[in-house]
């Protein structure tokens, strides 16, 4: 029996070389099926060296220009005033070293008057398009400016985060409600019925519900509420809620299914009420699946699009209600990348945008799936 | 004597009442997507006939039909699934029949629920940076649909790594002991008893292609185009992209055209969909071991 599954090794004992043309298809078929298997890594790997050396340049690159600071220290340092006339004209403009720079500097005003200013050109013209501190703490998202780029993610950020977070308040207790339901009080037809249903509803584009948004549930909120515009937290929240519910409903089902038929009957034959075994047995039992449907559901929301892109109101804002137009990381790409050129510091700024989106949602998958792997251990 | 205690009359009411409560709840989530869906199709469906279907946008997408749009999603859908079928299937053969329980199996499938768990913008702009610019594709159907095949290969990989495992070991067990190689015992026993659940799962995968919109943005589908694409080195219109374009990005458009276009691409998506479920259910029944 133990040779069942092995073909490689011919049988020694009979002296039959089973390598015929069968053994042959049987080799180069395992390698080929090899290769398709790992092509799932390869993807992933690709789409991180990918997005990242787009993006990288960003983050490495350093700029030399005359930027303001500079001008004020060579005003500190008493540069006559004809000779810093003279080199306005090279403001804004970029060199790749310092020396390129002073170069530039010498050839309009002369070696010996640029000698003096030497230092302050070389070691303060430093100008790095990307700024961890800024990317990270800066509300102001400005790629286009004509005086000087900002990329501040924050309120992107901030946007992202309060339409998940709210989309979550409304999918998390529905989705589990809806998973209890459907796991422990329907049985036969009637769940076979809903389970179709949600899976249904999990089919939805979201450029569809982009589109709900826009058209039906904006004049709903502007009508309902009294506010000027119905593009906002509240809309694009209730959208992804609506958007994630169902696969958090599957997966969250899914983890009640899991937990075994005896848990229910031991707590039954103790006298414990229906609310009972699924309060104190079934949910405690299966909680690291619900924690991963809800992970999942997160991570869902967050990369979510295109609903949000025409959801939100797409507008670059710290928001202090709900009823506040926000903006979307996953959006401001979607949105901007058609319009930036090829290898510029918005284009690239967008990637890094991009590498910070698949690091988090990379941490939020693989948290659920440790977290389910210790479920399938126990 | 057993039944009437007051703690029994309480805790009865109180399971009632749980009982309501998630019905409520269930109800709430599953309600108004019937009636978005119920409004999308009496806004919709009263737009649609044929000339809507097969006649080309006019007066700058502002009235006509969604023909070039219709193609363009069609051809997409083709492309993408000549390229992630064999492959995902593939890739299932090794999951189901060869890998073992290893470490490098559970890198694996981590990295197929990272391809279904990464963000859509973020296969755009993979497809974009390495199908786009890498290999020179520029944005063409190419691009575009090799973008989709990754982002929908997960559906394919999973839906038929399940039903290669439904098929029963001792089929294979009495295959081998017959002196079948590994490869025959897949093709003339595995295979054929799993095709129709490998089908199910590429049926799923033409709708959840034909609906995704970000990853086409850049990488291949075209705001406009009049003239349908002839190859695949070119650019394409799509659905999905049409939709979101004649709903944001031109003014004018009357209202029931974008309610035209929601409505075919949700029938499309919806009856590729059920079609899969309604195999699947007949499958189930028509099972004999």
């Amino acid at each position: 029996m133990a040779q069942a599954d092995r073909t490689s090794a011919p049988s020694s004992r009979d002296g039959d070389d089973r390598r015929n043309l069968a053994w042959f298809i049987d080799k180069a078929v395992q390698v080929l099926v090899f290769i398709a298997g790992i092509s799932a890594i390869v993807f992933i790997i690709g789409i991180f060296v990918f997005i990242t050396k787009e993006g990288v340049g960003f983050i490495l690159k350093s700029d030399y220009a005359l930027n303001e600071s500079v001008f004020d220290l060579l005003e500190e340092q008493k540069m006559p005033e004809a000779q810093l006339e003279a080199i306005t004209v090279l403001e804004g403009k970029k060199f790749s070293t310092p020396q390129d720079l002073l170069k530039a500097v010498e050839k309009i005003i002369g070696v010996e008057a640029a000698r003096p200013y030497r230092e302050i050109l070389v070691e303060k013209s430093h100008d790095q398009p990307f700024n961890a501190k800024s990317f990270f703490t800066s509300p102001k998202w400005a790629p286009t400016s004509e005086i000087k780029p900002v990329y501040g993610t924050l309120a992107l950020m901030v946007g992202t985060a309060s339409v998940t977070g709210f989309a979550m308040l409304i999918a998390i207790p529905f989705s589990l409600g809806a998973a209890i339901y459907i796991g422990e009080f329907v049985t036969g037809r009637k769940r076979e019925f809903l389970k179709i249903l949600v899976e249904l509803l999990a089919a939805i584009p979201s450029v569809v519900w982009g589109f709900v948004g826009l058209s039906l549930i904006n004049p709903l909120i502007i009508k309902l509420f009294h506010v000027p515009i119905g593009l906002n937290i509240l809309n694009a929240g209730v959208i992804l809620g609506l958007m994630a519910a169902p696969i958090m409903t599957t997966i969250a089902e899914d983890a009640l299914k899991a937990v075994p038929d005896r848990y229910r009957e031991a707590a039954e034959a103790m006298g414990a009420t229906r609310w009972q075994v699924i309060f104190k047995v079934v949910v405690p039992a299966a909680r690291h699946g619900l924690v991963a449907a809800v992970l999942l559901g997160v991570g869902r929301s967050f990369g979510e699009t295109m609903a949000v892109l025409m959801a939100t109101g797409h507008s670059i804002n710290l928001p202090t209600s709900i009823f506040d137009s926000v903006r979307a990381m996953t959006a401001t790409i979607a949105a901007e990348l058609g319009e930036a050129a090829v290898g510029s510091d918005h284009y690239q700024a967008l990637f890094t945008l991009g590498i910070f989106l698949f690091l988090i949602t990379f941490t939020i998958n693989l948290t659920a799936d440790l977290i389910l792997r210790g479920v399938r251990k126990e | 004597m057993f039944g009437a205690s007051a703690l029994n009359i309480r805790n009865r009411k109180v399971e009632g009442l749980f009982r309501v409560l998630f019905m409520l709840m269930t109800g709430l989530l599953i309600l108004p997507v019937v009636i978005i869906l119920a409004i999308l199709t009496w806004k919709g469906g009263s737009v649609v006939d044929l000339n809507f279907l097969f006649t080309n946008p006019t007066e700058g997408m502002t009235s006509g039909g969604i023909f070039p749009a219709l193609v363009g999603t069609i051809w997409l859908v083709s492309v993408a699934l000549l390229f992630s079928v064999p492959l995902g299937v593939a890739a299932a053969i090794y999951l189901s029949e060869y890998a073992r329980d290893t470490w490098f199996t559970r890198i694996i499938n981590l990295a197929i629920i990272n391809l279904a768990g990464v963000p859509s913008i973020v296969h755009a702009l993979f497809g974009v940076g390495a199908f786009v610019l890498f290999f020179r594709f520029g944005t063409s159907i190419l691009a575009a649909s090799l973008t989709l095949g990754i982002m929908t290969l997960p559906v394919v990989i999973v839906s038929t790594r399940e039903s290669l495992q439904a098929v029963p070991m001792a089929f294979r067990e009495a295959c081998w002991n017959m002196g079948a190689t590994k490869w025959q015992t897949i093709r003339k026993i595995v295979l054929p008893n799993s095709i129709s659940g490998i089908l199910t799962g590429i049926i799923l995968e033409v709708s959840r292609t034909a609906g995704e919109t970000a990853p086409v943005m850049f990488t291949g589908a075209a705001f406009f185009l009049p003239k349908l694409p002839q190859s695949i080195f070119d650019q394409t219109m799509a659905m999905s992209l049409h939709l979101f374009v004649i709903a944001t990005q031109v003014p004018g458009v009357p209202e029931n055209l974008s309610y035209g276009v929601a409505f075919v691409l949700i029938a499309m998506v919806l009856t590729m969909n059920s079609l899969s479920i309604a195999f699947r259910v007949y499958l189930r029944g028509r099972k004999k071991w």
